[in-house]
């Protein structure tokens, strides 16, 4: 790890950095159309981006008629909440939420008490082994997920876990911990140490020193973290299923009532905008810690 | 103080006064911190994650009756579905990873022309990012389906009256198809993630040197960007690799019983109340997992000289 | 200094390969079948927490622990309205196949029984009754005899022996529904309510012919119940059987026919998990599935659909019904309660009730079900003409096969896929075949089930 890694600052995105003052800046046509050709792209490339959430959203917001109807309106003729409302008021929607929320907090708590600790280490000491740790929490992820919730459902019929949302949320925490523990390493990189370390040359221990110093400049690294903790649980649909009989998280209740029952298609779009209106604002907050989060991995 | 024990209390007891009598051991104290702190994670893994993982890898070679056994292996491979789904999940891959990768360098280094509105785009492509499995399923379902979104479009401009079956197990190149795009559209977005935190990393001068040097933009491209992302790019490789193998709820989505891959065939084992097939699968994946790492980490080898660092 | 260091990790490393290791071994063997909790680390777990599952919301009702209406709404249902008028409170508990099965064994063996009554599909049983969990009934139904329980439900309720183990609670099965779209295409001469497989047959290739598409639709998709249809439909009504002549020349015929049919099967039917999304959408126009699995489409447009029973092959209309059974264990709690419990589910009010509701439908003569939603209505006349039609052949689900029906189904499955998908011969494959059915009808000892005759010892595939 050289200094140069230390520094770099997470919020840090491209737009900020300053422009390059060469001769070159000048504008041509060839220029000019080089850059239309970029702007081309990148509209395309968000067009390719949106349009499944466009025509999720319009599905979701058809009355019901219109979603039976084919050939399909690719503009909605006529927007009405009656579809939304039909899921909203179906039989434990709105519990499942709920639901969702509860456990999705509680991983992002767990998640950081168990997970923030490690990332600090990663982050702050240099001992032998370090990579090997990281590597050996890369790899949790070569193992299928699916495949875990089996012998999990198991014990935790033993331990009278089985059907709880704690139960949930513990299973959540295990999936998401490799990704915190990497992700919070990485804030913890870019808060420089030498501030830490004035701290405690001031009198501070080194407890204190963390606290007064590191975690205020964290912060807003650990809150993007939370976030994309509780994206990875809010998204959890398999191990949820498996875990629960009657506390279903959202996309448990709903992979089972579209499996099993066949929920009606207006039930399918309402549900599909459900499950991805939450991942634009989660995504929306995180945006800008996203580089400083996923950077450091790569280290 | 003859075997001090190693809890948190403790610890803390320690850092708040280190007694004078007692320096060596604060040391070691010091030097054990790392490790204490590692000790939470470590202990959570080992219960959620180690013991059910070891559990399932004893679950594929261990029958009900109490023998150790192959037999779930022989049967696996023996299966009507196993090859189908050993070339499918390697087809979707060697297809989809080389698009997501060339979609997300050009996303990065789109976002580094420092274009109006780069933190819109930005956003938009970020979005998949957040978005599960199970939606992606049921997005791109109501779009390649027999009456969705594409067959409308075709059937209102004209373009084809009669509607086409994109996922049909008849017409295998547009199921593919219909399976690749809806991965480029899902896990793109991480690649482009560590691309342009690989490329922010690149120092500035860098830039400006090659560009005072002539370089054109693809020669700056080829010659410094791309070669400097490679440890970046190598990451993103094993990360996605690792979780393609597992990819299942959107191929299940999309192409039902029509397209096996490992994975699913795993999670249709567990919904045959055959726990034990299913762990033979998740014991394949995980090998083949491991081994791409290995052969990655290998013909990708970046040491730190080669980096100049 | 670096060496030093490394100690500690490496220690750590190592103590959680030990650990898991140790925990996981201690752990393993037990829990390998299902999910089984009952013989799961007995010595690592004190006693009092093997077994059961903690009922989440307990309010202090008798507890009623059953496979069926599971899904959330159905669960919904059963608590509010139809246990809502119940003479005492019940603790409803639905699970998922593996649990349900397990954690009543899983009580009997730790001694501690909290399940007072157990209500699930018939296959289900054998595995209590084999445990001797489950009590004689004969006392109880002698009490419900004005109920008018028909006697072929309540000889299955026997299980092949002289006691009561469950008294019968619900029905349903599988039927056909149309658009009426389609009703144009039916070839001349052909009765929709007593079809012929060849006629079917006719009619899916003049829609096809008539629209353009392949609108026949079978649920062959990874949830789909599609086995059933050869299992209970196709098998019986060109064999007979389900089990016996599985590699016949029948059943080559059976196949042979069906690879015809299959022509005008939409082909993405590998995709559909149940009729009622297909038949909205319009991309089918002809369906067969589960009653429940219908029930959506009929319901959103009753006026639109017209439900028939399945066709009939040349050994009769192979029809499989799925019969539900009430039973209460061996020292269970709350006895006399049960017992009422059982008198209420049965009464011809709450037949009705439930069949308005849920969709499943009386097995009590006297219960009134003139007053059904439209689209249940459509179901319950479908299943009406199936039962007087005088060719009906009911097949059973699989009885006795356990944590097996699943690879059970999966043969079925397979055989689908390598004769249809990928057109292998017939008969090599159901040779093949034949002989995992027999492995595992041997694994599991189980005798031959209705329609095929009674067998001493294993079913034998012929």
């Amino acid at each position: 790890m050289s200094a140069k890694t230390g520094t770099i600052n997470p919020p840090r995105s491209t737009v900020d950095v300053p422009p390059l003052n060469t001769a070159a800046n000048k504008p041509t046509l060839a220029k000019t159309l080089g850059r239309l050709g970029l702007y081309v792209a990148a509209i395309a490339i968000s067009m390719f981006f949106l349009c499944p959430i466009y025509l999720i959203t319009i599905s979701a917001f058809s009355p019901q008629k219109e979603i039976f109807a084919y050939p399909k309106a690719l503009i909605p003729q006529s927007l009405t909440a009656e579809t939304v409302l039909f899921f909203w008021n179906a039989t434990g929607v709105q519990a499942s939420l709920v639901n969702s929320v509860i456990v999705g907090t509680l991983t992002v708590i767990f998640a950081l008490l168990v997970g923030a600790p490690a990332g600090y280490s990663l982050a702050r000491f240099i001992f032998r082994g370090r990579d090997s740790y990281k590597l050996l929490i890369l790899t949790t992820r070569a193992f299928p997920i699916v495949i875990l919730s089996i012998p999990l459902a198991v014990n935790y019929i033993s331990w009278n876990m089985y059907d709880t949302l704690w139960g949930v949320a513990f299973a959540h925490t295990a999936m998401a911990l490799p990704t915190t523990i990497l992700v919070t390493a990485s804030i913890f990189i870019g808060v420089p140490r030498e501030l830490e370390e004035a701290a405690q040359t001031l009198g501070c221990n080194r407890a204190l020193a963390f606290i007064k110093v590191a975690m205020p400049l964290a912060l807003p690294g650990l809150a993007a973290a939370a976030i994309f903790t509780f994206a990875l649980s809010w998204n959890e649909t398999f191990a949820a299923t498996i875990l629960t009989q009657r506390n279903r998280t959202l996309p448990a209740l709903i992979l089972s009532q579209i499996a099993d029952v066949g929920a009606p298609l207006p039930y399918r779009f309402a549900a599909g905008f459900f499950l991805i209106a939450p991942s634009l604002l989660f995504i929306f907050i995180m945006r800008r810690y996203l580089f400083g989060m996923w950077g450091q991995v790569v280290k | 103080m003859a075997t001090p024990q190693v809890t948190g209390d403790a610890l803390a007891s320690n850092m708040l006064a280190p007694p004078a009598a007692n320096r060596s051991f604060a040391r070691s104290r010091e030097r054990a911190l790392p490790f204490l702190l590692l000790v939470p994670s470590a202990l959570f893994l080992v219960i959620f994650f180690a013991v059910p993982m070891v559990q399932a890898l004893i679950l594929s070679i261990h029958s009900p009756d109490g023998a150790w056994t192959l037999q779930y292996f022989e049967r696996m491979v023996r299966d009507v579905n196993f090859t189908d789904a050993v070339r499918n999940t390697f087809l979707i891959i060697l297809v989809a990873i080389p698009l997501q990768f060339l979609f997300a360098i050009v996303m990065g280094l789109l976002l580094q022309n420092k274009l109006r509105g780069s933190s819109l785009f930005l956003y938009f492509w970020a979005i998949p990012l957040a978005v599960s499995d199970l939606a992606a399923g049921l997005v791109w379902l109501a779009i390649f389906g027999d009456r969705g979104f594409v067959n409308s479009f075709l059937r209102t401009t004209g373009i084809a009256p009669i509607a086409f079956s994109w996922l049909s197990y008849e017409n295998y190149g547009t199921l593919l198809m219909a399976v690749v795009i809806a991965e480029v559209w899902r896990a793109t977005a991480i690649v482009m993630v560590i691309v342009v935190a690989g490329l922010q990393l690149i120092p500035p001068d860098y830039m400006e040197a090659a560009e005072v040097f002539g370089a054109s933009r693809w020669q700056r491209i080829w010659h410094v960007q791309l070669p400097l992302i490679r440890p970046s790019l190598q990451v993103a490789l094993i990360l996605r690799t690792i979780l393609a193998f597992q990819v299942f709820a959107v191929v299940i989505a999309l192409a039902g019983r029509a397209m096996p891959v490992l994975a699913s065939e795993a999670y249709n084992r567990y919904g045959e109340l055959n726990p034990n097939g299913a762990a033979a699968y998740a014991f394949l994946i995980l090998t083949i997992s491991l081994i791409t790492t290995i052969v990655y980490l290998i013909v990708l080898r970046t040491s730190e000289e080669e980096m100049g660092q | 200094m670096n060496k030093l260091n490394s100690r500690p990790l490496w220690a750590l490393l190592g103590t959680i390969l030990v650990v898991s290791l140790a925990l996981a071994g201690c752990a393993a063997p037990g829990t390998v079948p299902t999910l089984t909790p009952p013989t799961a680390a007995p010595a690592a777990q004190p006693a009092g927490a093997t077994a059961t599952l903690p009922p989440p919301t307990p309010n202090g009702g008798i507890i009623f622990h059953s496979s069926q209406f599971a899904p959330v709404n159905e669960a919904e249902t059963m608590r509010n309205v139809i246990l809502k008028g119940a003479p005492m409170l019940v603790d409803f508990q639905p699970q998922a196949t593996g649990p349900y099965v397990d954690i009543p064994l899983a009580q009997q063996k730790a001694g501690k029984i909290t399940i007072a009554v157990i209500g699930g599909q018939h296959g289900d049983f054998p595995a209590f009754v084999n445990a001797g969990l489950l009590d004689d009934l004969t006392p109880l139904l002698e009490k419900l005899s004005d109920r008018g329980f028909p006697e072929t439900y309540l000889t299955l309720g026997k299980m092949g022996t002289d006691k009561q183990y469950y008294i019968p609670w619900a029905q349903a099965t599988y039927i056909m529904a149309a658009n009426k779209d389609a009703l144009q295409y039916l070839p001349e001469g052909a009765d929709i309510n007593a079809l012929t497989y060849e006629q079917l047959t006719e009619w899916a290739k003049a829609a096809q012919e008539g629209t353009g598409q392949r609108v026949l639709g079978l649920p062959v998709g990874p949830q789909g119940l599609i086995h059933r249809f050869w299992q209970g439909y196709l098998y019986p009504s060109y064999t007979g059987t389900q089990v016996g002549g599985f590699k016949s020349p029948e059943a080559v015929k059976m196949w042979t026919d069906f690879k015809e049919l299959w022509k005008y099967v939409n082909p993405a039917s590998t995709n559909y998990n149940n009729m009622s999304e297909p038949l909205q959408t319009g991309e089918v126009l002809i369906a067969w599935d589960h009653i429940a699995r219908l029930k959506a489409a009929l319901e959103a447009n009753p006026d639109q659909y017209v439900t028939f029973p399945a066709p009939a092959g040349p050994a009769g209309r192979g029809y499989m019904p799925v019969l539900t059974g009430l039973a209460i264990p061996v020292g269970g709690p709350n006895r006399a309660e049960a017992e009422q419990l059982i008198t209420y589910l049965t009464d011809p009010k709450t037949q009705t009730l439930v069949a308005q509701n849920l969709g499943f439908f009386p097995v009590v003569a006297s219960a009134d079900t003139s007053d059904l939603p439209p689209g249940v209505k459509l179901e319950a006349d479908a299943i009406a003409t199936l039962q007087g039609s005088a060719d009906a052949l009911p097949a059973l689900l699989p009885v006795g096969l356990g944590a097996k029906g699943g690879d059970w189904n999966k043969v079925y499955n397979d055989t689908f896929q390598r004769i249809v998908i990928k057109g292998e011969d017939i008969q090599t494959v159901l040779n093949e075949q034949g002989a995992v059915m027999q492995s595992i009808l041997d694994e599991v000892k189980a005798a031959c089930w209705p329609p095929d005759a009674p067998s001493e010892g294993p079913c034998q595939v012929k």
